[in-house]
């Protein structure tokens, strides 16, 4: 039967029409074999757009359709409902990118209206091939992966299971809580981090649909959306979590002290532990590595002293397999190694700190109970917070971290809060555009801190005069004065940024999600689908997206839930029927696509002698369909016909 | 005086089996002054250097770091840029030389302490410099921008190597901080200022003398001592010595060899101990 | 080819762009306007894996004077492994190829990922340029005659 092929060049506005001569486009169109109707339009995109394309496809029984417009990443969905509306099915049709891969590249209106011709020329002969296709339709498991139990991945895991969805939210460290529960005071509003993150962090300690699996990990994650299985690593805490109580005699009682992560180094912690009071779980943790027994075979005194006998050193890990149909990844970030500044001196001097050292040395729980003091003991009388530490530098991150300005802001703040120092803020910009940080700006210029703009340069010890003995020197240019100031302070805070967690490359691989240049994971789109990732099902969420602060972190978790409620409650998810298919006839039994597919999808059946493709494993990736040598596989909607017949257009 | 970092240079290099051979036609290099007025004429004159050497198929070895950050950085964007690398190559034609990227630039110290190491170099010693206490002075081009021969803040080469030769390298904090170089020339304030920073500094931590690795930094630093002395009321006495001529002190060879009592601040005080032994 | 104004020889080339890199990858290039030139025509495929050898000299052959195969960077791919498939066909591809006396220029396999739009801008150029320099394939007449 000969095809009606109806062909639309859309004008995009002028983002199209600008560089491409789309009316010309049309007529060329409208003279390829079987194009019975060729339209160029504003905005087909549109209600009236898609509206011209039903009825053309009513009136002039168009049996295919192509749009020559904008990416099929952005339009596809859109024009395959239009097209299926008017009753035809939406697999005949074909869309062109004329726009982000023509107009857009091209300021040479000849040579972007040629290419355009033989985009639109190759979708046409493609076209002819397009098979009407049903969608799979899978049934939509409604439990749900979290990965990550920061503030991020609690929102998230609350808001789904307060719906009434099971949620598995799995956390890497023995607590969740992320990098908010090392904080003291949270800007604007001063808040302490713990008193706002801890009822959280119980809710979901006793939320009956959330499974908190911590001190484990993701090790494996396979299948697609709606049917997803995660293979999950517990690592054994040698205290079994059932008959633990938390009443923390172990760590009393523990003789060893080493120290405490959780205090960056600063503090110390028992063999036996929970990184900070109220832990959730607040089942504590042995550290292998150091506990005397795992390493001399001698103490167990924990084990002595437990009145439930909840010790447990014969744990072993163990895997275990969960069903989802979703997953949200909000596994957070990493902060910027400030030792590779070596101009800033840190690790050298010792009172030149990170920003979250100071937020543990003002914490009231952390090793110096709350008083900003030197390492020698002594409260500092004067304190630099330099700006952009490892951030908005092409020697390190390029972008901008986005939460100093204002972290830097509150650490003056304390500092003035509770000691007499003198503050001096060494900045570049100031960036405070969030609710009610400007506010909080205008408030520190009045406490009495000194703003110098400009990037410090260097902080030494080496004094050019008296008054700089024994003191850490901050070298800066003031661009505002035009001078070069050197002021001796007794402690530096390191303002340092926030780049991508060191392990992102593996969890990307697992979850097969992209990262961007800079090292954080790839939004489906920066705009309209920030939480989102190419991977259907699969969402991010929080700052390992990007650098973020509290706020947008609790709104992504939540814009994540939000996504990921949608899906569960459509029941079915659609699947693009993309598989590949044996024709048994012309299998002749060579077994060469069988050990080629990821999926394990394929198999041999002994007693026909050909192979087998199971529908439900196959992703459709088209590696058996390239490499069976009798051309016995085809890949539904990307057949060998469909690509040669572009490819011939093209090169034609 | 930079004569006998030449001599000394070749002397020291010729027992450690260091085989130097002039580059052939080779060509100043611009150093810092040229690569400021007219960067990509001063790349080229660069890569002609580097095109000769390649020739030759020989890794460049230099004394100077000026030399060596101004090859190093033809080097390295001839490498990562292709528009650039193309007209550096036309230019190179116009004179029938052509250039791969194939040659190492080296500095001398680098060479001797990571490729002689340490064994070689003690096995020379005739003479251990005990208690000479020395101020390693890098100065501020060997290791930076690329921070590849060494630390860029906090270099330690030449305090190794110093050790080696039984000397007694002091902390100096200000190592691989500026002289000032040629600002000598046009902006005398300040780099008598650097110069005074780098003279109290090593001062304060004792140092009898500075061992330099870069001409330019040896002659601000002896030169100028007195104008610094004049201009802060400071009383520096502290005489420059290349680290070819400690290390030939080292090896037994003598004073007039090594060009030692050719310098403008005497070194005659510091080196008591080991000067007669040494004539 | 080119008809009209210019004279000079525009080189024909067919892209086969996986859907989950590559693709997003030449998107983002246009998304943020970058300019190159607009020789490659893309053709969108679900993975590098898919894309047939010869498919690659079926365009040779009906008149493309070169071709880009375009993936995910290894250890990236979508499907885990389809790109690896790609790179062991390519390579003896390649062989062929160069008994065919096609020279190697004409026919890349690059890993462009969903954020590299200025990278496929990039590898686009560089490939135009190269394969102008050359001059058009003339399959018929060179290679199968």
């Amino acid at each position: 039967m000969v095809e009606k092929i109806g062909v639309y060049i859309c004008h995009c506005g002028t983002n199209i029409a600008r560089t491409v001569d789309c009316k010309a486009v049309a007529g060329y169109a409208l003279g390829l074999p079987n194009v019975v109707v060729a339209r160029d339009y504003l905005y087909t995109c549109s209600d009236p757009g898609q509206e011209m394309i039903k009825n053309d496809i009513r009136e002039s029984g168009l049996t295919r359709v192509v749009v020559a417009s904008c990416s099929p990443l952005m339009h596809e969905t859109t024009f395959r409902r239009a097209v299926a509306d008017a009753g035809l099915n939406p697999f005949l049709f074909q869309m062109a990118n004329i726009r982000e891969q023509c107009s857009w590249i091209s300021e040479n209106r000849e040579l972007a209206t040629t290419r355009a011709k033989a985009i639109v020329g190759a979708a046409v002969m493609r076209v002819e091939f397009n098979e009407p296709l049903e969608v799979q339709k899978v049934p939509m498991n409604p439990n749900v992966l979290i990965v990550g139990g920061g503030i991020a991945g609690i929102e998230a895991a609350l808001q789904i299971a307060d719906s009434g969805k099971r949620v598995y939210l799995v956390e890497k460290e023995p607590t969740i809580g992320g990098y908010m529960a090392r904080f003291d005071k949270t800007f604007p509003t001063l808040d302490c981090a713990a008193c706002i993150l801890t009822p959280k962090m119980v809710s979901v300690g006793q939320h009956p649909n959330i499974e908190l699996l911590s001190y484990s990990d993701v090790t494996d994650f396979s299948g697609y959306v709606g049917n997803f299985t995660a293979r999950i690593r517990r690592r054994p805490r040698y205290v079994d979590e059932e008959k633990c109580t938390g009443c923390g005699q172990c760590e009393q009682k523990c003789p060893l002290s080493v120290l405490s992560e959780f205090d960056c180094g600063l503090g110390k912690r028992k063999a036996i532990y929970r990184p900070f009071p109220q832990a959730v779980p607040s089942t504590p943790v042995i550290d292998r590595e150091h506990c005397l027994f795992f390493t001399k075979g001698v103490c167990r005194v924990c084990e002595k002293f437990c009145p439930r006998g909840a010790i447990n050193f014969e744990q072993k890990e163990r895997f275990i397999d969960v069903q989802v149909g979703s997953a949200i990844i909000a596994t957070g970030f990493d902060l910027f190694d400030a030792s590779r500044v070596k101009e800033y001196g840190y690790g050298k001097f010792p009172n030149v700190i990170t920003s979250l050292e100071f937020e543990r040395l003002t914490h009231a729980s952390g090793p110096t109970v709350g008083k900003i003091v030197l390492k020698n003991g002594r409260t500092p009388e004067s304190v630099a917070v330099v700006h952009c530490v490892g951030s908005r530098d092409n020697n390190y991150n390029e972008y901008c971290s986005r939460v100093c300005c204002m972290y830097s802001l509150k650490i003056a703040h304390l500092v003035r809060e509770k000691t007499d120092a003198k503050v001096y803020e060494f900045y570049i910009d100031m960036r405070a555009a969030g609710k009610g940080y400007e506010e909080f700006y205008k408030r520190l210029l009045r406490e009495d801190v000194t703003f110098s703009r400009g990037r410090v340069a260097e902080i030494t010890d080496v004094a050019q005069n008296s008054s700089e003995n024994g003191k850490l020197i901050v070298v800066a240019e003031d661009t505002l004065l035009s001078i070069v100031k050197r002021i001796p302070v007794d402690m530096v805070i390191l303002s340092v940024g926030l780049e991508a967690r060191r392990d992102a490359l593996q969890v990307a691989h697992i979850f097969r999600i992209s990262r961007s240049k800079d090292g954080f994971f790839l939004e489906k789109h920066p705009k309209l689908a920030p939480v989102s990732t190419a991977g259907d099902g699969i969402f991010i969420a929080g700052s390992c997206q990007g650098p973020k602060d509290i706020p947008d972190s609790v709104a992504q978790g939540a814009a994540a839930a939000a996504n990921v409620l949608s899906l569960i409650d459509r029941k079915e998810v659609e699947l693009e029927p993309t598989i590949a298919l044996i024709d048994e006839d012309s299998c002749s039994g060579c077994k060469i696509c069988i050990g080629l597919c990821p999926y394990n999808a394929i198999s041999f059946d002994e007693p026909s002698g050909h192979a087998v493709i199971t529908g439900a494993l196959c992703k459709g990736c088209g590696v058996c369909v390239a490499a069976c040598p009798s051309g016995a596989i085809e890949q539904q909607n990307f057949t060998n016909r469909q690509l040669t017949a572009e490819v011939e257009a093209i090169c034609a | 005086m930079n004569k006998a970092y030449d001599r000394s240079a070749r002397l020291v290099s010729r027992l450690l089996n260091i085989d130097l051979a002039e580059l052939d036609d080779w060509n100043c290099c611009g150093a810092s002054a040229y690569i400021s007025i007219h960067e990509l004429k001063a790349h080229l004159l660069s890569a002609r250097n580097l095109s000769i050497a390649e020739k030759k198929k020989k890794d460049l070895v230099v004394v100077c770091p000026a030399c060596f950050t101004t090859l190093s950085k033809t080097n390295h964007y001839l490498a990562e840029d292709r528009k650039f690398r193309r007209t550096i190559s036309t230019a190179l034609k116009s004179a029938n030389l052509e250039y791969w990227g194939g040659v190492k630039v080296r500095h001398l110290l680098d060479v001797i302490v990571k490729d002689i190491g340490e064994n070689e170099v003690k096995s020379r010693v005739k003479r251990k410099l005990s208690g000479l206490r020395v101020a390693p002075y890098y100065g501020c081009q060997l290791t930076r921008p690329f921070g590849e021969v060494d630390d860029t803040q906090f270099p330690m080469m030449l305090d190794t190597l110093l050790s080696w030769i039984g000397a007694q390298p002091v902390s100096f904090p200000l190592k691989a901080k500026c002289c000032g170089g040629l600002l000598m020339m046009t902006s005398e304030e300040v780099a008598l200022g650097l110069n005074k920073n780098l003279l109290d500094c090593a001062a304060q931590n004792g140092a009898e003398c500075i061992a330099t690795i870069c001409p330019l930094c040896h002659m601000n630093i002896e030169t100028y001592q007195g104008d610094v002395n004049k201009r802060f009321g400071t009383n520096f006495h502290i005489p420059a010595l290349y680290f070819t001529q400690l290390m030939g002190l080292a090896f037994g060879f003598s004073r007039k060899e090594l060009g030692i009592d050719e310098e403008m601040v005497s070194s005659r005080v510091a080196l008591e101990k080991y000067l007669e032994a040494a004539s | 080819m080119v008809i009209g104004l210019s004279t000079r020889f525009e080189p024909k080339i067919v892209g086969f762009l996986c859907r989950w890199c590559a693709y997003t990858g030449a998107d983002l290039a246009g998304t943020s306007r970058i300019k190159y030139p607009p020789n490659v025509t893309p053709i969108r495929v679900n993975c590098s894996g898919r894309v047939d050898p010869t498919f690659v000299l079926k365009a040779l052959a009906s008149g493309a004077d070169g071709v880009l195969i375009a993936g995910c960077h290894p250890g990236d791919c979508h499907y885990t492994s389809g790109n690896v498939k790609t790179i062991r066909r390519f390579k003896l591809l390649q062989r062929m190829l160069n008994q065919f006396g096609v020279e190697k220029e004409r026919v890349r396999l690059e890993w462009v990922s969903a954020s590299e739009g200025e990278r496929y801008a990039r590898i686009v150029e560089s490939m135009t340029k190269e394969i102008r320099s050359l001059g058009p394939l003339e399959w018929k007449t060179k290679v199968e005659a």
